[in-house]
């Protein structure tokens, strides 16, 4: 337990010295998603039929932005090695470390969420899907984008291969998230796709540290 | 059991020898048999009832499509063993199957968009088994651009064992894309238990162009682990030695 808040806090106090880096991620957000209302004509009643998935895949890609600082600079200073000698398990450092970029990168987006939607025109009965759904797609995008950003860690053309890694991966998220709030819109249960979502969640949680851990120690042999 | 032949088998000199040997027999039976697909295909199978000629495509879709799926497969159980047992062997003919799976996926994408476009009336619709397809092509370029952005080549290859196991989440989706989903998309044929939903002057050719097809990628993945060996082990003795034989053969002619 005191690992878990050692680690935890040591992240928490990076994040906070370097506040523009967890910053950037809602501001792209907000800025990709204001693009799509400056792309089509003002007021287009289409622009809610397409909110859906805009916010899905803004806020994935918004995400996508800090994964690759994850184990970066770990690496640079030294702290990574550290961390494979140390008596901690290497698995449950990886899982709090992408803990805290999900609180870090994803939470805010979560929150954000809403207000977006609204500028959108998304009816107001779809919100609570969709911000369910990010809630728990979110967090898959941390623990699978920490896997890849893992597997790239020492690479010095990691930066591109990140991207194109990670985003095949995700595909399914994308079509449950997406799926739950059109579902939502056309008066439909959106509890399966939302089911859907949490078991992708459950599994990302339980397999993708470990696989994780043995890429970083594969990095540094 | 003696598994002497198996630990011999794993060392590169003798695969190198044994998938020099054994490669042409395996492209030549394929190519056989790719022939007799086309031609019992193309020529001799009546005519589908409602498509017509068009049907013909499947010859090459299909077995395109399945070896696209084992080979992800193949390449999941090499990644598995290059992690587990460090198998050089294993590492080699996982960078092997990579783009050989990736060209297969490309040309299930390529002949089925043909195939759609006469009878569906669009070359791509956004169908679970198509998208999935899809996702297969850029996990295996994926694990193409990892293995290309490190400098150690062994370390490469775990690497791509590890992103090829994640990935092969996707393989049972597609194959069963068809029965999960609503799906335009016609469902399994072959595949599946039962009898196969095709005519015997249908089915025959296309049993002779998977067969063949398979037959053809064991060789290219067998010549693509013979590139990776000599490149990897460039610096042996055996590579040295055969390379002065070539050199000898080269200089009698």
């Amino acid at each position: 337990m005191s690992a878990f808040v050692a680690l935890f806090a040591r992240e928490l106090k990076l994040a906070a010295r370097a506040k523009t880096e967890w910053l950037m991620p809602p501001l792209f957000f907000v800025i990709v998603v204001t693009l799509f209302g400056f792309g089509v004509r003002p007021n287009d009643p289409q622009l809610a039929a397409f909110a859906p998935a805009i916010l899905w895949v803004g806020a994935l890609l918004a995400a996508l932005l800090s994964l690759e600082r994850l184990y970066r600079s770990d690496q640079e200073d030294g702290t990574l090695e550290q961390l494979l000698v140390s008596d901690t398990s290497l698995t449950f450092a990886v899982f709090v470390k992408s803990l805290a970029h999900w609180l870090l990168s994803g939470l805010p987006l979560v929150l954000l969420a809403a207000p977006l939607a609204s500028m959108l025109g998304l009816p107001s009965a779809q919100f609570a899907p969709l911000v369910l759904g990010l809630a728990l797609g979110t967090p898959c995008l941390s623990f699978i984008g920490g896997f890849v950003a893992a597997l790239t860690v020492g690479l010095p053309r990691g930066g591109a291969l990140l991207p194109v890694l990670v985003l095949p991966l995700i595909v399914p998220v994308v079509i449950f998230g997406a799926g739950a709030v059109r579902a939502a819109g056309q008066g439909l249960d959106a509890g399966a796709p939302l089911y859907f979502l949490a078991a992708i969640l459950m599994f990302t949680l339980t397999v993708l540290p470990w696989l994780a851990a043995a890429a970083l120690r594969n990095a540094f042999e | 059991m003696n598994w002497t032949w198996f630990h011999r088998l794993a060392s590169p000199p003798s695969f190198f020898r044994f998938a020099q040997r054994l490669a042409p027999w395996l492209g030549g039976l394929g190519l056989l048999l790719l022939v007799a697909c086309w031609f019992g295909g193309l020529v001799l199978a009546p005519a589908d009832y409602q498509q017509k000629d068009a049907f013909r495509i499947i010859y090459v879709h299909v077995p395109a499509a399945a070896v696209s799926l084992t080979l992800y497969v193949a390449m999941a159980v090499c990644g598995a063993i290059t992690l587990i047992w460090r198998m050089k062997l294993a590492e080699c003919v996982l960078i092997a199957i990579a783009p050989v799976g990736a060209s297969f996926t490309a040309l299930a994408l390529i002949t089925g968009m043909l195939w759609g476009k006469p009878m569906w009336g669009a070359y791509w619709v956004w169908d679970a088994r198509l998208t999935a397809e899809l996702v297969l092509l850029f996990l295996y370029l994926g694990v193409v651009g990892l293995n290309g952005a490190f400098d150690d080549a062994r370390a490469a290859a775990r690497a791509c064992g590890l992103l090829a196991i994640v990935g092969a989440v996707n393989v049972p989706i597609v194959h069963f894309s068809v029965d999960w989903w609503n799906s335009l998309h016609q469902g399994a044929t072959i595949l599946k238990f039962g009898k196969p939903n095709i005519s015997a002057d249908m089915a025959w050719p296309l049993y002779c162009g998977l067969l063949g097809t398979y037959l053809w990628c064991a060789a290219a993945v067998l010549r693509r682990t013979q590139n990776e060996l000599l490149l990897r082990e460039r610096g042996t003795r055996w590579v040295r030695e055969l390379g002065t034989e070539l050199d000898g053969a080269a200089d009698v002619s």
